[in-house]
């Protein structure tokens, strides 16, 4: 009942000093937009693309490169793994599931001999990785363990490859044809695009094109196909395809599912236990420094949240802070202009709790509009991040539901918050004083 | 003559106001300073120049299909034949990357071949004769690549060549008395000479984020072309017909040979737009940071007129008063634009320190430079006139405060 009578006196208020409230409005509007302007592309790149399984998925890390190079990057390894290590990793099979992968490029020639060969983002992975990463399919599904082992000429498509390739049908058990080589199609992923791309974020920066073909790991090293993404040597690798499968060139990624703590533990000790042996072998020849990561530890590691990201939502968030001290003063200045009318309820038996509720929720009211206009503002705002950011992190940042909602309760609570002390000045008026005066 | 001691009194009396104004003025100055500088750096960067003569010149992507590696060399030839006989065509070349492409080769250089580490690091362009003037880059000292000296190579077996062009800042890095023509040089791990035949003007590398910052101007320019996947394509039309360049290479490149993919995004791309592209990032900033700045100026302006007007209103008659008592208009506009000055002085104060610290922080948790103190003190002017600007309005609906107010209920 009261609620809503103070919430009609809000809104006359609002009414009674309309330069002061636009002024208010505006700046609850301004600041709330542009933090969640900024937050909507912070939540975005710092999203959990797997969040049922962050925690359970590792990438590993072996320095093969030695002490010297790993002091250019902070004492870390390489961030990728040399063929030698992927293999030998591969081999000894101590984790639930694994799967060593790298970018290639093939070209899908269509069978429709008008159309012009594409290319699409594909990897090269073995058929652990499809139940690891919770890979959805429309039809069919990954290839078996077996493919990997018979290098199979077998693919899992996209969803939108196959709306291109096959009009969308069942295409399971048809064949396509991948830089003049035909391959079988086990399965049709649903739309899978996980955001960030944490299965590799050292070769996409973790934001990129959603992945429309897997072909075995196996198959691509007999194919000779040379990764689509960065290879990094610390010496001459030498001439010729086998030259360089045996270097120290590291460019494979690792990645592990260990459900528990306890495996990964014993995964860990693993990887030690592996990389002093290979100090023994008198291939390194140095102490073991190797690494277990995470889901977000890797993409912390990986610095997959840009750099702009951060800084603009520090700014916004600095800028919203300046927006709540102006409001701050305004309600100030607006609710000590009615002094005399506080004293007059005062003094007509109103409670100073009562005050409190008559201003708080007027403020709440200005919040609210606020909120309103920063929810507009907002909209603009997240049109005009596709001028700040690269178009594949511009398309995360959305006005969804969840959005508008904090949005909206972002400005009333600031706004509310920022009413206390105004509201405790205005609940001190003495009534006598007041009444005296005019 | 300013009154500063009453002044002092009258603010006492409004500390919480007092204390608001001078946050807001201090907490402005913090963000619009860094947000300043993030400008300032960003323009920095997208000014950088990368030694090519951009106009004119247009850049194509381009994968192979189906073809063994190794022999895309006579495929990548026949494009580079056909697309020189195009005509609007000055010249063209195949290179494995270009500036501001993003990815590319980098390695290290050293002068010892025992050093244990490199003297520096440097991107390698592979290319043929024609680079130079296909780029538009100019020679300074020595000569170009000869027509007999390009090699075909697989990029995994490239060990540098015996004879390579740098850039004028790597030659003054890696031979600082200016020597550097005829010098023989170690690039990659330092097995192979190779002998600085000529020096270039400037060639930036194929990076422009910040890690690449202190090796930007280093490239080495090597007469091979590469087998393999792909390639890139540097094309420099005659004057005025990069339009239809751009349109008439792509179909010429299909009908010579459809086994290839030129991608739809970023495929073919005139330089313009390559520049536009790296740097979108950085424009995009300082637009925002800008914006931000604007709209903070505004509200803290805002806020200052809407709290001195409520000043003003509660003052009239003390107003009425002072000028009963003989002070003219001057010097109740005077008043109120020192009470400003006064609050504004005590903001910028705090904030040049918030603005420092805030930096200091940035410095600390990003790649970012030091703040130039350049910056603070335009903040502090900026602040302080626009505090005097904002009570310029209400300072003067208080001078025009009648002397007759002082005897209004009382």
């Amino acid at each position: 009942m009261m609620f809503a009578y103070y919430f009609q006196l809000g809104l006359r208020s609002l009414r009674k000093n309309p330069l002061l409230t636009a002024l208010m409005v505006m700046a609850i509007g301004c600041g709330v937009a542009a933090s969640m302007t900024t937050y909507s592309v912070f939540r975005a790149t710092s999203n959990n693309p797997i969040p049922g399984k962050s925690s359970q998925l590792y990438v590993p890390l072996i320095d093969n490169w030695g002490p010297e190079d790993a002091a250019q990057n902070k004492g870390e390894p390489p961030d990728a793994m040399s063929y030698t290590d992927a293999m030998a990793l591969m081999r000894d099979h101590r984790a639930r599931r694994q799967t060593a992968l790298y970018p290639v490029a093939p070209s899908v020639i269509p069978a429709d001999a008008s159309m012009l060969p594409v290319r699409e983002s594909s990897y090269a992975v073995y058929a652990d990785a499809f139940p690891m990463f919770d890979v959805p399919f429309l039809y069919g599904g990954g290839w078996q363990a077996s493919d990997d082992a018979a290098h199979a000429p077998v693919v899992v498509i996209g969803r939108a490859l196959n709306d291109k390739l096959f009009r969308g049908v069942n295409s399971v058990g048809r064949e396509i044809n991948l830089d003049g080589r035909n391959y079988r199609i086990t399965g049709v992923m649903d739309t899978w695009d996980p955001q960030p791309l944490f299965f590799d974020p050292v070769n996409t920066s973790g934001f990129g094109d959603p992945v429309q073909l897997f072909i075995p790991f196996t198959r691509a090293i007999d194919l000779k196909m040379a990764t689509n993404g960065n290879n990094n040597c610390n010496k001459h690798s030498g001439e010729g395809w086998d030259a360089w499968i045996r270097s120290d060139c590291v460019w494979i990624e690792y990645w592990a599912e260990l459900p528990s703590v306890a495996e990964a533990n014993a995964f860990r000790q693993y990887l030690h236990g592996y990389a002093a042996e290979q100090q023994r072998s008198g291939r390194f020849t140095w102490a073991p420094n190797v690494r277990l990561y995470d889901v977000p530890q890797w993409l912390e590691h990986e610095k997959v949240v840009p750099q702009e990201a951060k800084v603009s939502l520090l700014v916004s968030l600095g800028f919203l802070l300046i927006c709540l001290v102006n409001t701050v003063g305004l309600l100030l200045a607006k609710f000590m202009r009615r002094a005399p009318e506080i004293g007059v309820r005062r003094a007509l038996g109103a409670s100073r709790k009562e005050i409190y509720a008559q201003f708080l929720i007027e403020a709440g009211t200005v919040g609210l509009v606020g909120g309103v206009v920063g929810l507009l503002l907002t909209g603009v705002g997240v049109f005009g991040v596709t001028l700040v950011f690269d178009p594949d992190i511009a398309r995360l940042a959305t006005l969804n539901g969840s959005l508008i909602a904090l949005t909206l309760l972002v400005a009333v609570l600031a706004t509310v918050l920022a009413a206390f002390y105004p509201t405790w000045r205005a609940a001190q008026v003495q009534p006598a004083w007041q009444l005296k005066s005019n | 003559m300013l009154q500063i001691k009453p002044i002092l009194v009258a603010l006492k009396r409004h500390k919480a106001g007092t204390l608001l104004i001078a946050l807001q003025i201090a907490l402005t100055l913090a963000i619009v300073c860094n947000a300043l500088f993030i400008i300032q750096q960003r323009l920095d960067r997208i000014a950088r120049p990368t030694g090519l003569d951009e106009t004119n010149l247009l850049t194509i992507q381009n994968r192979w299909v189906g073809v063994d590696d190794e022999k895309t060399g006579s495929l990548v030839r026949a494009d580079v034949q056909a697309i020189r006989e195009l005509p609007g065509v000055e010249d063209a070349i195949s290179i494995n990357s270009y500036p501001l492409r993003g990815g590319g080769w980098l390695t290290g250089v050293r002068t010892n071949p025992d050093a244990k580490k490199s003297e520096t690091h440097t991107t390698q362009y592979f290319v043929d004769d024609h680079a130079l003037a296909t780029m538009g880059v100019k020679l300074v000292a020595g000569r170009n690549f000869r027509s007999d000296e390009i090699t075909e190579i697989d990029p995994k077996a490239v060990v540098s060549a015996p004879q390579i062009i740098v850039t004028k800042t790597l030659a003054d890095k890696l031979f600082p008395d200016g020597s550097a023509l005829g010098k023989v040089v170690y690039v990659d791990d330092g097995t192979q000479p190779s002998t600085i035949i000529g020096i270039v003007e400037r060639l930036g590398g194929p990076w422009n984020s910040t890690w690449s910052d202190t090796f930007l101007d280093n490239a080495v320019l090597e007469p091979y072309q590469l087998t393999g996947g792909g390639t890139s394509y540097m094309i420099r039309s005659k004057p005025g017909q990069l339009a239809a360049v751009t349109r008439s290479v792509p179909e010429a490149l299909y009908k010579l040979n459809r086994m290839r993919v030129i991608p739809s995004e970023r495929g073919v791309r005139t330089y313009d737009v390559v520049r536009s592209q790296a740097y979108k990032s950085d424009r995009g900033m300082a637009i925002l940071m800008g914006v931000v700045c604007l709209v903070l100026l505004g509200i803290t302006a805002a806020g200052i007129v809407g709290l001195t007007s409520f000043w003003v209103g509660q003052r009239r008659k003390q107003i009425g008063v002072r000028r009963a008592l003989g002070a003219t208009q001057r010097d109740i506009l005077s008043y109120f634009l020192t009470e400003n000055l006064l609050i504004g002085i005590g903001g910028v104060v705090v904030g040049a320190l918030l603005a420092i610290g805030m930096n200091l922080w940035l410095v600390t948790q990003f790649e970012m430079a030091r703040l130039s103190l350049l910056y603070v003190l335009a903040g502090v002017v900026a602040l302080l006139l626009l505090g005097q600007g904002a009570v310029l309005a209400p300072a003067m609906r208080a001078s025009r405060v009648p002397p007759v107010e002082a005897t209004r209920s009382v």
